[in-house]
């Protein structure tokens, strides 16, 4: 789960990681009331989780109360990438000395974790990856040990960050090194990290993402998964229980088994057709789960026809062949069906289905006939 | 041959005594694995369908010999349970639990690696392991597998093993073993150990490896491939058509920027020359092909 910016300071500040004072703020009154309370100047920040937002108009300094007014009117409502901004964040403007850039992400090759600094921030990483490599300090780091002061000291050293940043900066990497772990964090990156006139560090912007898997033990996620604006069938489906990503194509997917579902999408695609979702259905294909999954794809406009792609393993085809039929007993479905059913029992499968086989209710029996049928009615 | 485990390998099931755990754990036995006890703390003394509990993985090695564990336990509970068969004596570990957090992962494998070396983790997040005939561990139907061989499976997804398992079964050809790695982002058992594996194996001819989007694991298995694999090599990546930045199912399975993405693995182990197939059926008519031509 990708957090807005605001959230990843309040993320940040509860391990101690300094981040500017400021507020969100939904409606142009807020945003002045905010301003007013912080101290001018401020910046208006949109909050969107979409790069690129500086440039798209969608972060403005405000030096009085009527800038607020048109800075936060213009950017509220703002469209960026598709991402229609609905909040913005206002904080107090810091004076820059110098721009730092610090992450910590997991090393799956190596199976550390990976921290990055550079002397260079405020720009995209990766550029400075591909022109000045050599501007990045990268720290591996034992996921059993973890990061201490003494190395942190070390490595503010090695990648040159200005004397007077150093300590500050150690002992911030060793709080963000905390928020990414204890806090479990796919990512926790800072970019900038800055130095201000007076000395001091601190964090100018936040980007975390959140493990997932780790919500158990994280009963204060709730409040960032409240805020998760969600492609409706996303939503629907996420209520359904089902694993389902929204994508822009006109053949409805739905398969068991991640793998299976993500090579048909890629078998829809080699074919000529374009998948308008991934939708995986676990192993246990029953009747109350094929009606959910053929429900949140025939609420898709979009979609012209569907792919319904079972390789049978202990949950056996006959019994999601009977589970089919009783899906479709339940819910009224108006594109046509192609299934393919296969593995155990997929003999007894084929011949509970084939009374019912219709022109909006076809079986073939393999992967690739079954996706060329689906992309040709899809496309007629 | 088969690789890992074989007929004589000893079980015991971690979570035997739970809904998951009886369900798989006595298909296994039916199979023919040699299921030979069930850890749960507190139930020492009881038995499932005849399988002694133990409250120790220790306890039911010193009772049962068992060499292997299957581990079904929640997320929560699965990287306690990997240490604890580790620390009780166990040198293969299977681990089929799904969602268990990254960070907890990348902690218990680098503990497993420093302080148990010869312990070999399978998973977390797999399908599991069948040596087709002799023993099987995890949730893999055995009834679509052929023993004999002569091909070698190693897989990041489960459905897609079946797939391959039974396209090579209809056509008369059976496997050695077939490993499910899992979709995680740092999987115990990775592709480079099981090639090497059915590469030392005299009964695995060719191999059949299926990778997916995400982390860099197969161009670093094409790179092994190059200076080490005398044996033919049949792949398919799953996931050219995903977009970037959404995880496809499994945690692992994310494209991050450029990187992670199937057309690069593809690339990576056609270089290697390694036969590469853009879907399931064309990789299992290649191997059909390559085994009838040995």
């Amino acid at each position: 789960m990708d957090l807005f910016e605001y959230q990843g300071k309040q993320y940040f500040s509860r391990f101690g990681i300094a981040v500017s004072p400021g507020d969100i703020a939904d409606t142009v009154d807020e945003a002045v009331a905010v301003a007013e309370r912080v101290g001018y100047p401020v910046v208006i920040k949109a909050q969107v989780k979409v790069g690129g937002r500086g440039k798209a108009g969608g972060v403005k300094l405000a030096n009085n109360v009527d800038e607020v007014r048109l800075h936060a009117g213009n950017i509220l409502g703002l469209d960026i990438k598709g991402h229609v901004v609905r909040r913005v964040w206002v904080e107090r403007s810091s004076d820059i000395t110098k721009e730092y850039y610090a992450s910590f992400t997991l090393d799956r090759p190596n199976k550390s974790h990976l921290g990055m600094l550079s002397a260079q921030g405020g720009v995209e990483i990766e550029v400075v990856a591909e022109e000045n490599p050599d501007a990045i300090s990268f720290l591996s780091i034992d996921p059993v040990r973890g990061l201490d002061l003494a190395t942190a000291r070390k490595w503010v050293d090695e990648a040159q960050l200005d004397e007077v940043a150093q300590e500050q900066a150690a002992e911030l990497l060793v709080k963000l090194y905390e928020c990414y772990t204890k806090g479990d964090c796919d990512l926790a990156e800072i970019n900038p990290l800055i130095l201000t006139p007076d000395n001091k560090v601190h964090a100018l912007d936040a980007k975390v993402t959140l493990d997932e898997n780790a919500s158990f033990r994280h009963p204060e996620w709730e409040e960032f998964r409240a805020t998760e604006t969600e492609d409706p069938r996303e939503k629907m489906a996420k209520e359904k229980g089902l694993n389902y990503i929204g994508l822009d194509g006109t053949v409805g997917i739905i398969a068991n088994g991640a793998g299976l579902a993500m090579s048909t999408l890629d078998v829809v695609n080699q074919v000529g057709g374009t998948a308008a979702n991934f939708l995986d259905i676990g192993g246990g294909a029953n009747a109350d789960v094929m009606a959910s999954a053929l429900e949140v794809i025939n609420a898709d406009p979009k979609v012209k026809a569907i792919f319904v792609n079972i390789f049978g393993g202990i949950t056996r085809v006959d019994e999601v062949a009977k589970g089919v039929l009783e899906a479709l007993k339940r819910v009224s479905i108006s594109s046509p069906i192609v299934l393919r059913l296969d593995g155990t029992n997929a003999v007894e499968g084929r011949a509970i289905l084939a009374p019912h086989v219709s022109d909006t209710l076809i079986t073939e029996p393999t992967m690739l006939d079954a996706a060329r049928r689906a992309v040709e009615l899809a496309n007629s | 041959m088969a690789i890992f485990v074989d007929e004589n390998t000893k079980v015991i099931v971690q979570g035997l005594t739970g809904g998951q755990g009886r369900f798989h754990g006595l298909r296994n036995r039916d199979y023919g694995t040699k299921i030979v006890g069930g850890v749960t703390p507190g139930k020492g003394g009881e038995d499932v369908e005849g399988i002694p509990i133990f409250n120790s993985v220790k306890e039911a090695v010193a009772a049962t010999g068992a060499t292997a564990s299957f581990i079904v336990v929640p997320p929560k509970f699965a990287p306690g349970a990997i240490i604890e068969a580790a620390e009780g004596g166990i040198t293969f570990i299977v681990c089929i639990t799904e969602g268990i957090p990254a960070h907890d992962e990348a902690i218990t494998y680098n503990r497993l690696v420093e302080e148990f070396p010869h312990v070999r983790l399978l998973g977390p997040n797999c399908p599991g392991i069948i040596s087709p005939g002799k023993c099987n561990i995890g949730i893999t139907a055995g009834d679509i597998a052929l023993p004999g061989g002569p091909v070698g499976i190693v897989s990041r997804s489960g459905t897609l093993t079946y797939q391959a398992l039974h396209e090579l079964s209809q056509q008369g050809i059976g496997q050695t073993t077939c490993v499910g790695i899992g979709g995680d982002p740092v999987p115990g058992t990775n592709f480079i150990d099981c090639l090497a594996a059915f590469e030392a194996d005299p009964e695995t001819k060719a191999v059949m490896m299926i990778g997916e989007i995400g982390g860099s694991e197969e161009e670093r298995a094409a790179e092994w491939i190059k200076a080490n694999m005398t044996k033919p090599v049949v792949s398919y990546i799953a996931g050219v058509t995903a977009p970037a930045g959404r995880k496809m199912g499994h945690a692992g399975a994310i494209i991050s920027g450029s990187k992670g993405t199937a057309q690069a693995k593809m690339d990576a182990l056609a270089a290697a020359g390694v036969h590469v197939c853009l879907n399931p059926t064309e990789a299992g008519e290649k191997m059909v092909e390559i085994v009838r031509g040995l």
